[in-house]
């Protein structure tokens, strides 16, 4: 569903991604872990053309992403959850969830959607008339992945969401991904909390200043022991 | 008291066109943190096209009402398309650019539009057509004119219906979501270039109408008409807190307040040293005293605020 070929990302003039390859079949959560800094988040905002990338190519169900206006991704059918959840703090929620489907017009499916998002956070539903920027950061989060869901994507991808949140939070959280994982939903996970990643996801690549190091099944990494001693702190 | 209460409908009805004007600033740098210093040329090209038009077409032989509302018509849509341009032209190429490039793109833009409209309406002022009603009134000994309550009158309607559009639209709240985080407004399906633009096309159609107010209150017009009302109505933007709408208004009606007040007691506080014809320097003592005492205006949240 979701292709990298040798992938390319610089800032400033520094490569932080190099040659990045890696693919997202349907229906199917994958993760990209990694420490700080090695590329990850670089790698996902040149998907979601947040970052023009330097060389390589992203192709979704065989287009290429990277020559589409930013605009253009949620049509697609891609949503992405940034990091640091990018709520707007001076809308209100509902007008927030409304934003994630700005681009639909058919209302009753939007409706319906709406009461999906408000089951999975019921938070959202109490909140509704309260302005973003009021709610707790796991509250903001919840409020990032329900406006991604209210776009209808095809292909969700989750930047670090699982960051500055309490312990509780984070659980909450991955449960609604795993949920949404079950449901059908192909993911693509950035997270720097490799075990939480690894046990949401069915496959996982590990990133390394800039470069794919290795990928394989999740179960697999969480038992091999250089990932072990790298990133779960074994 | 008198003089009070007059300075005081003075203060509205002057504070009434700042407010309108200060939209189009606000409006704009709300959402892409530009100062469109060419703001004011486009309330004067709107009244000099007023003019024009509702000239031609009264020597045509209509009814000076008809052809009136045919100018002003004529007039905003004149300035819709001309906002579009600027935009377009002038500062969608400098987007991504430093913050101080756009700036003198704007301050070069309204050079370019003050020496087009000197070009071609010439240098010399003219009579504005008197499209309002002459009717005036007296309360508690002080005087206003018909022209004066259809002033305050139209700016009401049109900030509430710039408050309609932003609050309870579609392209309103797309235009609040992109001031806010204008990255993910993008990745919500927003196209950023239609919001800016649709900025630019609102804020010209407020600045044609002030053009038109402004014209038919003085009777005259003028290619250099808008520079200083720019100023001032770019004042009362920063008074109530650039970006913030109900600041733009709030500080406009403010300004004109402030200024009236000022005009109509500066003879008495200074002995007559200073007369009213110093009115000029208040707007600017009031702009020197927010950006030194509170740069984020009355009603602007704490700086940093543009994500």
């Amino acid at each position: 569903m979701l292709e990298l070929r040798a992938l390319d990302v610089t800032y400033g003039g520094i490569r932080a991604v190099r040659g990045a390859s890696l693919a997202v079949e349907a229906r199917e959560t994958v993760a990209l872990v990694g420490a700080n800094g090695a590329g990850k988040s670089s790698t996902l905002r040149a998907i979601a053309r947040l970052h023009d990338a330097a060389g390589g190519d992203a192709l979704f169900e065989g287009r290429s992403l990277l020559r589409l206006p930013p605009h253009a991704l949620v049509r697609a059918g891609i949503a992405l959850v940034p990091e640091g959840r990018g709520v707007f703090p001076r809308l209100t929620v509902a007008e927030n969830l409304a934003m994630g489907a700005y681009w639909r017009s058919n209302k009753p499916a939007v409706a319906a959607d709406l009461d999906e998002v408000h089951t999975h956070f019921p938070r959202l539903a109490e909140r509704a008339g309260q302005l973003a920027g009021t709610l707790s950061g796991g509250e903001q989060q919840m409020l990032a992945i329900g406006r991604a869901m209210m776009s209808r994507p095809r292909l969700l991808l989750l930047d670090e969401p699982s960051m500055g949140l309490a312990p509780l939070m984070v659980q909450k959280i991955f449960e609604v991904i795993a949920a949404l994982g079950r449901e059908g939903m192909t993911i693509l996970l950035v997270e720097q909390n490799a075990r939480l990643a690894l046990e949401v996801s069915q496959r996982a690549y590990v990133m390394e200043s800039g470069e794919i190091t290795h990928g394989g099944r999740s179960s697999d990494l969480l038992a091999d022991p250089r990932v072990r001693a790298a990133y779960l702190g074994e | 008291m008198e003089t009070l209460l007059q300075q005081l409908i003075n203060g509205l009805v002057q504070g009434s066109i700042y407010a309108l004007v200060a939209l189009g600033y606000t409006l704009v740098y709300g959402i892409m943190g530009l100062i469109n210093f060419a703001h004011g040329e486009v309330v004067m090209i709107g009244a000099l096209v007023a003019l024009s038009v509702t000239g031609a077409l009264t020597a045509a032989g209509l009814p000076l009402w008809l052809a009136g509302a045919l100018g002003i018509a004529v007039a905003i849509l004149t300035c819709m398309a001309l906002g579009w341009s600027l935009e377009r032209i002038a500062y969608r190429p400098l987007r991504h650019a430093p913050r101080l490039t756009p700036l003198i793109t704007a301050i070069g833009m309204s050079i370019v539009l003050q020496n087009l409209a000197m070009m071609l309406w010439g240098r010399n002022y003219m009579q504005f057509p008197a499209l309002f009603p002459k009717a005036a009134f007296s309360v508690g000994g002080a005087h206003f004119t018909a022209v004066q309550i259809i002033m305050v009158l139209t700016s009401a309607a049109m900030m509430i219906g710039l408050a309609f559009l932003v609050y309870r639209t579609r392209l309103g709240m797309a235009m609040r979501a992109t001031a806010q985080n204008s990255q993910v407004a993008g990745l919500m399906g927003v196209n950023i270039d239609r919001v800016v633009a649709a900025a630019f096309v609102i804020g010209s159609a407020l600045a044609a109408v002030a053009g038109v107010m402004v014209g038919a209150y003085y009777e005259i017009a003028h290619y250099q008409m808008g520079f200083m009302l720019g100023l001032k109505a770019f004042t009362a933007a920063v008074l109530g807190g650039i970006g913030n709408l109900g600041g733009a208004m709030a500080g406009g009606i403010l300004l004109g307040l402030i200024e009236a007040l000022g005009a109509g007691y500066i003879g008495d506080l200074t002995g007559g040293f200073l007369g009213s014809h110093y009115q000029d320097i208040f707007a600017f003592i009031v702009l020197i005293a927010v950006l030194v005492f509170r740069p984020a205006g009355l009603f602007g949240e704490k700086t940093g605020e543009r994500a």
